[in-house]
């Protein structure tokens, strides 16, 4: 193994150990009573209800989303794609005041019910957090599985068409196996996400039926300060999390097509499939993800029409710069990973192990880190480098699941090419990887990106004095009665973490292929 | 502006070292702190008496602040903890880190009777359920009342919000043992439950409920700041429950007198003035309140014991748990 790639590598897994072991050793090593938390089981049970769930009707809808985007070519389709990263990055109590604007008691849906004499829609229960879980992850879904499908060589398809394979043949034969590779893929980050959500599953939850582990780990830590259930709870989710990622290992078989000249996409099979049929499932995934976003927009720019808060450019900058420093971080570590995987015989192993940042709580994580570092440092010193470092941890594990196997497939299809042409070190990663894994490099650092940018992240733990973020500006705001200039907050804040994703996730698919 | 921030992230600790005037440091809640909280003008008032730096962090909310004192231990750097309320004293007082009055608080005007040795209440408040008075006609006038009807309501969860909190104990101090029968009741009027108050607030105005857990002084905020008369609060027969928002000294602090000082500036005018319009609480001494603030209802605090234990307090939240889990 080059020895760059083996030093960085083994740095990263070490920085990666520290952050899913050294807060839940630091709990335990803190607790003084042992002892369950009490009505743990019902909320592991819900978890894992409502996960399996959210990422199962994820996956499925994003299915026929996917095909559609990559059959069709169509004016705004370059930006559609983009605007289909955007849920994923609210906030998660802006995304639910978004939602309850279209499917809320007296949001837009209701209303029309109310105009046929019925009564008002009740998303409150299970259905409500699978809703907020699709709409926040349907599109990423849709994003991940056009990746895999972007890897076909577009001369496959054009044989195909030549061939005139019927529509079952050509699906076994160059659909099948893509589906295979990212859904699994797909379904294990869309599990773990939707695992730690917690505010979003109680507000829409309806009581305490909705009560997840991650409520469970808030309470320990908040109110009972009970460390040890804490850290019980934790490993729980570890080992949740774990399971799911060693069975998404198990069936997912990434596919290998061979390389190609690299000709764009062209749709050879559009006439085979009714024209309606597609453009009816992109409007409606666009109104799904769109209208609560709309609803966000307005609102937000109401707000903003009040004037500025003192606080929010200063606010911004930090956000930005946390966001920056914390990308940064995310990608040299996802990138030593992804090479030191690609090299060594254990790369399952190794991921696996990288997934557990998803399945980590981050109040486990701040507060484990506030234990390790309040004897040696002050924490107001370190609030933004630990907030920036944890933002990473949890951009990591996805920006990881995106590029490895986009490195896999580089090394396969050219390895031996590269080899024979003596191309090694920094001129292989120039000449041939960047350009070939580029698209995924930047959508996986565009996620990354808004992902800390509008992450809350630790810093409320952490607490610094005259230093805030814009996320806990906007959380301060709420708690002063001032939603409107919180949803004004909250645009400015969806506008950034957009901006960014779209920066580097169309900086990735280059100017005009989109 | 990096140049800036890096000064902003890394000169806190060295700055106040260095610093000429002493510091005295406040942790509070995050709604204290902010341009429309109290924060900055009592910080002014104080400083220009004082001839020091008074700096407030902003730790979360009650909750959040009594975990990061027990979390920091001794090596914490707050002088003065500013925040807790009656709900959360005794765990706090449990912990051991604070340090007994200096000296009797002097003109304390609560509606209930009050005499701690370590916990100075610097304002106070009833919870009540806020309603629209444009749409809502017919206001249930107790728990009971409100179980029997089809209003629904937000409230917040007790295991992470102290609002939330308070309801579950306002509900056992009224009903006792029948506090469950209320919950019951309750169940099929909750439309949800949220993580903190300003997530059910929210959505109280986003119109998804007839009524919100928030205070009987909610209304003023919307009459006051927004020239809006359209909120209310219920007044409920069965008494209100009374949040007693208090501050400590800490056994630790390096500026023991400083901190004396900031503790007897909190029952002046100067602090308690500031306190309706901004906290939107009511103020702990008989300082004039705005006028509008008379338009609110004025309940009176239900019936028991103002403060609850540590094992108390985890019965009444694993009673509403087991009730409303049905």
């Amino acid at each position: 193994m080059n020895p760059v790639v083996k030093t960085c590598g083994i740095g990263a897994i070490l920085v990666v150990a520290v952050l899913v072991l050294a807060p839940v050793i630091a709990l335990l090593a803190q607790a003084e009573t042992g002892g369950w938390a009490v009505g743990a089981w019902p909320a592991i049970r819900f978890t894992l209800l409502q996960a399996s769930l959210s990422a199962l009707i994820s996956v499925v809808l994003a299915i026929p989303l996917a095909r559609a985007l990559m059959r069709r070519q169509f004016w705004g389709r370059g930006l559609m794609i983009s605007l289909l990263g955007a849920p994923f990055l609210l906030p998660s109590i802006v995304a639910v005041l978004g939602l309850l604007a279209i499917w809320g008691r007296s949001g837009v849906m209701s209303d029309i019910l109310a105009m046929a004499g019925l009564g008002p829609l009740d998303i409150y229960g299970l259905k409500g957090v699978l809703l907020a879980h699709v709409f926040f992850n349907l599109p990423l879904a849709t994003r991940m599985l056009l990746q895999g499908w972007q890897a076909v060589p577009s001369e496959h398809f054009r044989l195909a068409a030549q061939l005139a394979l019927a529509p079952r043949t050509r699906f076994a034969l160059l659909e099948m196996p893509v589906l295979r590779g990212a859904v699994p893929s797909a379904l294990l980050v869309i599990f773990m996400l939707s695992m730690s959500s917690f505010a979003v599953a109680l507000a829409l939850g309806g009581g305490p039926r909705a009560s997840t582990i991650e409520l469970a780990i808030y309470q320990a830590l908040r109110f009972e300060f009970d460390l040890a259930a804490a850290a019980q709870l934790a490993i729980v989710q570890l080992l949740v999390g774990l399971a799911a990622a060693a069975l998404a290992f198990h069936f997912g078989r990434a596919a290998r097509f061979g390389g190609g000249l690299g000709a764009p996409f062209q749709n050879w099979d559009s006439r085979r499939w009714p024209r309606w049929l597609d453009g009816l499932v992109l409007v409606t995934a666009a109104a799904f993800t769109g209208l609560p976003l709309a609803a966000i927009l307005l609102k937000g720019a109401a707000g903003l029409g009040l004037g500025l808060p003192a606080g929010l450019p200063m606010a911004w900058a930090i956000s930005l710069l946390v966001a920056l420093a914390s990308t940064a971080l995310a990608l040299g570590l996802a990138l030593a990973l992804a090479f030191f995987i690609a090299a060594s015989k254990r790369g399952d192993r190794i991921e696996l192990f990288t997934l557990l940042l998803l399945a980590t709580s981050p109040f486990v994580i701040g507060t484990g880190l506030f234990i390790l570092i309040n004897p040696v440092a002050s924490p107001f010193a370190l609030a933004l480098p630990v907030t920036a470092l944890v933002n990473a941890a949890l951009g990591l594990p996805i920006m990881l699941r995106v590029i490895r196997p986009a490195l896999a497939r580089v090394n396969a299809d050219y390895g031996l090419l590269a080899e024979g042409l003596g191309m090694a070190g920094r001129a292989r990663f120039r000449l041939l990887t960047l350009p070939q894994i580029r698209s995924e490099l930047g959508f996986a650092t565009g996620l990354a990106a808004a992902l800390s940018m509008g992450d809350l992240g630790v810093i409320t733990l952490f607490a610094p004095p005259d230093v805030q973020t814009l996320p806990l500006l906007m959380y301060r705001q709420m708690g002063s009665y001032q939603m409107d200039a919180a949803a004004g907050s909250a645009l400015i804040l969806v506008a950034s973490s957009f901006a960014l994703f779209y920066i580097f996730d169309k900086g990735g698919r280059g100017a005009g292929t989109g | 502006m990096k140049k800036f921030l890096f000064a902003a992230a890394f000169s806190l600790p060295f700055g106040s070292a260095m610093a000429q005037t002493p510091e005295l440091t406040v942790y509070t809640y995050d709604s204290f702190i902010t341009e429309w909280g109290p924060g900055p003008q009592i910080k002014a008032a104080f400083e220009a008496e004082c001839g020091c730096t008074l700096t407030f962090v902003g730790a979360g909310d009650g909750a959040a602040l009594l975990s990061r004192l027990r979390l920091e231990g001794a090596r914490s750097e707050a002088d003065i903890v500013l925040g807790l309320d009656n709900s959360l004293m005794e765990q706090a007082r449990d912990l051991g880190v604070f340090a007994p009055l200096a000296a009797a608080p002097a003109g304390l005007a609560l509606p209930v009777d009050w005499s701690d040795d370590t916990f100075l209440p610097y304002d106070w408040g009833y919870l009540a359920f806020v309603y629209d008075n444009t749409k809502l006609q017919l206001v249930p006038t107790s728990f009971e009342a409100l179980a029997e009807s089809d209003l629904k309501i937000i409230i917040q969860d007790p295991r992470s919000s102290t609002p939330g909190l308070g309801l579950a104990l306002w509900v056992k101090a009224a009903y006792g043992d029948d506090a469950a029968r209320i919950w019951e009741g309750l169940n099929d009027n909750i439309v949800t439950v949220t993580k903190g108050w300003s997530e059910s607030y929210g959505m109280f105005l986003e119109g998804e409920a007839d009524m919100v857990l928030s205070y009987t002084t909610s209304p003023a905020y919307h009459l006051i700041a927004e020239d809006d008369p359209s909120k209310s609060a219920a007044l409920f027969s069965e008494g209100h429950y009374m949040q007693i928002e208090v501050a400590a000294k800490l056994a630790g602090s390096e500026q023991d007198a400083l901190a004396d000082r900031f503790m007897a500036f909190i029952t002046t005018e100067a602090f308690q003035r500031v306190i309706p319009e901004t906290n939107w609480m009511y103020p702990a001494t008989d300082v004039a309140l705005p006028p509008l603030f008379e338009q609110m209802i004025s309940p009176a605090p239900v019936a028991g014991p103002l403060t609850i234990s540590d094992a108390g307090r985890k019965a009444v939240v694993n009673e509403w748990v087991r009730v409303l889990s049905q």
